[in-house]
């Protein structure tokens, strides 16, 4: 296990891609020090920026893990495009986390700032914090989304997450901003606290579930039906009743939007069109 | 300064040279007999080929459109950015690259003029003031006077001298350099909502058809003597079944040609040579439009030739962008330009495995080789609508290699496959033939006389590519050839080395080339045409030409009109 510990607080944005599983297997702790990161605009190696250990594991198993103590809301990029291996942060991390990635699991014990899993398309981002906008959005303009994968956030999310979601699934256990599963076009995002409004906008395909409430549906959406249990992914189903919704219909889509009628009595006036 | 290139295989088609071994002279940015060999600058080019600078006839780099695409699409900047240097400045853009890289990315393939083909004449400065910041590289633009209020209204008339008189004046006020037609026609109409059909639609309020403006245009090109022919676009572009419009479109101006000479240049015609009746029956119609041109000398056309990647399509055709956004539901900007013409732009990926898509790439290829004489078809992929124009390596792998097309017909749509006329092609390019369909064929049918030759007193322009003819046989080892052409070893640009082997070492500023048309009787500016400016245009009369302080080193072509 490779363990990084911020050498001081950082005050200005640091880009560290290299901070991956991948790129650190088959490295020696002094290889791994003279990998290249940007701080503000200057290049720094990663030992000017953190403190570098190995530690050795009772169990060495052959994937690299990375273990980062210590405060790196202002490090970007953390874990982008890893394919396996495992990265553990204790403390909070900054913008991009797992951008990109195929495979692997990153845990966050603290909060992450936006775009975490943008554009990621296998492994698994479980976050015990908060995470900020555009949870697994794609980069601006792109409309290629989350690919598969899973992410888990304990806390809150911010707006737009899941956006142009493909494929994968996405589960907040708190509350999450406006916007939740804009142009999505597959997959599963389950919110169990209340979503703010305009879920769903824009999409084509895929499922939205909100546990708690929602205080308006968007006018483009038409009541389906009356569902008692939804099912998330394997061996998960949700107990309802929920209302489902389909749209978006201004773009002529079939989405699934789940909305639980316990929390929703406002909702209620939708029945009397099914 | 002085260079003498050594001892390289030299390909100048114009003057007929094919690979002799010999040394090509240069002394202050022409091309000269001989140098002092203690003086110059010797470039050792034994074993590479040595090639007049590329020319390209058909390439959006520049203006409002680009840049708009460039601000609709983020990410295709975010993935390919080049870092500043010493010498270049930084950049991004994978489809529609930001100026300063456009004219880098040229350079480094051996590419040392080009020209901007759309220029709404209302957005002509700020066209300008972009090809301005391309560097590395000359340019001209071609005014959109398809569907241009004051050209339609004489042609209805019938009164061609005054339409000549008036493109005269609009190339004088907009810097251009030749007479670009898009959907003659048909973007008026899509000012109304509606689009032209065929060459003898009425084109709605001006009393005209499409194949009268094509005709009125042919004819007012003549009278003022341009370099260039018209360069058009033709109706129903991307649509299936439009190849006999294509036909149909260089047989309207068959009788005005005289002495071989040509007088129609169709443009990206893969995008106009679709046979079927809809997609699922999309079949190429490059054997039927080949076989006209190879019978007919009044016709020059380039490929437009589609790439397997994900691109951004922008043309002047608003109608034809706006069907293909409800094709592919991509974002897209629908744009109608005043009195002038129209434009839209539409996000794309091209697929190997959509039969549609690999049909199309065929298409192009199968013109190029069916057209027996290169001089007739120029090698563009209309950047960026079929692709950015650093895949020109790729094509020129193909044009040379039957293996390399078979390397990627194995890889597209099975069905497309099976109807492909490519395998049944065995044509193979020879480094001759690519000299005249990327610079020679380029420069002549755009009447540049310094470019695209190597002949004493042409512009010390020339491409050396790090290839050896008579060791590698680009036909096996087609990958060799693909790599040379993408980083040449030498550009040499004006007289000067600019760019070794793929890396820009020098920063020069291209001219922008226009026409300065002299007519013995200069178009009237009449108070009605003022009136028109400040009841139709939304800038004034007085605003509208560009002033010589918008083109950092104009390069006006004088030309003597018959009007």
């Amino acid at each position: 296990m490779i363990k990084l510990q911020p050498a001081k607080e950082f005050r200005l944005p640091i880009i560290a891609e290299c901070i991956s599983p991948d790129i650190f297997q088959g490295k020696k702790i002094t290889e791994i020090e003279q990998l290249q990161a940007w701080e503000g605009n200057k290049q720094r190696n990663l030992v000017d920026l953190f403190r570098i250990e190995d530690v050795k594991d009772a169990d060495p198993s052959e994937n690299v893990a990375i273990n980062i103590e210590g405060d790196v809301s202002k490090v970007r990029r953390i874990g982008s495009h890893m394919k396996t291996g495992e990265i553990t942060i204790n403390g909070d991390a900054g913008m991009h986390l797992g951008e990109e990635m195929t495979g692997g699991t990153i845990t966050v014990h603290g909060n992450v700032n936006a775009w975490a899993g943008s554009m990621m398309k296998g492994g698994t981002i479980e976050i015990h914090g908060n995470a900020g906008d555009y949870l697994a959005a794609p980069y601006r303009g792109s409309t290629k989304g989350m690919h598969g994968g899973k992410i888990v956030v304990h806390g809150n999310v911010g707006s737009e997450a899941g956006a142009c979601m493909k494929k994968g699934t996405i589960k907040v256990c708190g509350n999450t901003g406006q916007f939740v599963g804009i142009r999505m076009h597959e997959g599963t995002i389950y919110v169990q606290g209340d979503c703010d409004e305009r879920a769903g906008a824009c999409m084509v395909e895929g499922k939205i579930v909100v546990g708690g409430k929602l205080q308006a549906i968007l006018p483009t959406f038409t009541i389906d039906s009356v569902k008692p249990k939804v099912k998330i992914e394997e061996n998960e189903t949700v107990q309802g009743p929920f209302y489902v919704f389909l749209g978006d219909l201004a773009e002529c889509g079939n989405g699934k939007l789940y909305v639980s009628k316990q929390k929703n009595p406002q909702l209620g006036s939708y029945e009397r069109f099914l | 300064m002085e260079i003498l290139v050594k001892n390289g295989f030299v390909y100048d088609p114009l003057n007929r040279i094919n690979g002799q071994k010999m040394d090509i002279a240069v002394k202050d940015g022409k091309i000269v007999e001989r140098v002092d060999e203690h003086k110059a600058t010797i470039i050792d080019a034994s074993g590479m080929v040595v090639m007049p600078g590329g020319v390209d006839i058909h390439t959006h780099i520049a203006g409002a459109e680009v840049n708009t695409g460039r601000l609709l699409r983020p990410e295709d900047h975010f993935k390919d950015f080049e870092v500043k240097t010493s010498i270049t400045r930084s950049g991004v853009g994978r489809s529609i690259p930001s100026t300063f890289t456009t004219g880098y990315r040229y350079s480094r393939m051996g590419y040392t003029t080009i020209m901007n083909p759309s220029m709404p004449p209302l957005e002509a400065k700020h066209t300008h003031e972009e090809l301005s910041d391309t560097p590395m590289l000359d340019k001209a633009t071609y005014p959109l006077l398809g569907d241009w209020w004051f050209a339609l209204e004489y042609i209805a008339q019938d009164n061609i001298e005054e339409c000549a008189r008036h493109v005269a004046w609009i190339m004088d006020s907009t810097k251009g350099y030749a007479i670009k037609i898009v959907n003659p026609g048909g973007l008026e109409a899509w000012g109304f909502g509606h689009n032209v059909k065929g060459l003898d639609d009425q084109v709605p309020h001006f009393c005209t058809t499409p194949r009268e403006i094509i005709r009125g245009l042919c004819k007012a090109n003549k009278l003022l003597n341009l370099p260039h022919t018209i360069h058009v676009h033709t109706n129903n572009l991307g649509k299936p079944g439009n190849y006999q419009t294509a036909l149909e479109t260089m047989k309207c101006v068959e009788d005005l040609a005289v002495e071989d000479k040509p007088v129609i240049h169709i443009t990206h015609c893969q995008f106009c040579a679709f046979k079927g009746d809809d997609w699922r029956t999309l079949q190429s119609g490059a054997e039927d439009i080949a076989n006209y041109v190879n019978t007919h000398s009044h016709v020059t056309m380039d490929m437009g030739q589609v790439i397997f990647t994900d691109t951004t399509t922008m043309t002047a055709d608003g109608p034809f962008q706006y069907d293909l956004y409800g094709l592919t539901g991509n974002k897209w900007v629908n744009h109608d330009v005043e009195t002038e013409t129209s434009a839209g732009i539409v996000p794309f990926r091209y697929r190997r495995k959509s039969y549609v898509h690999a049909i199309q790439w065929s298409i192009g290829l199968e013109l190029a080789l069916l057209i027996k004489d290169p001089w007739k078809i120029f090698m563009t992929t209309d950047h960026p609508n079929g692709g950015p124009f650093t895949s020109y390596p790729k094509i020129i792998a193909w044009l040379m290699s039957k293996k390399a097309r078979e390397a990627t017909l194995k890889r597209i749509n099975k069905r497309s496959r099976s109807r492909s006329l490519l395998p049944s092609i065995d044509r193979e390019l020879g480094f001759y033939e690519i000299a005249v369909m990327t610079r020679a064929g380029q420069a002549k049918a755009l009447g540049l006389q310094k470019k695209g030759h190597l002949g004493v007193g042409a512009d010390a322009d020339i491409a050396i590519y790090n290839v050896d003819p008579e060791k590698i046989d680009p036909s096996r080892k087609f990958r060799t050839v693909r790599k040379a052409f993408k980083k040449a070893a030498y550009t040499i640009k004006g007289g000067e080395i600019v760019s070794r082997n793929g890396e820009i070492v020098k920063h020069v500023d291209g001219a922008t080339m226009w026409l300065d048309v002299k007519v013995a009787e200069p178009a009237e500016i009449t108070g009605d045409m003022k009136k028109r400016f400040k009841e139709y245009w939304t800038v004034e009369y007085e605003n509208y030409p560009v002033t010589d302080e918008y083109l950092k080193k104009p390069n006006p072509i004088a030309v003597e009109a018959k009007v």
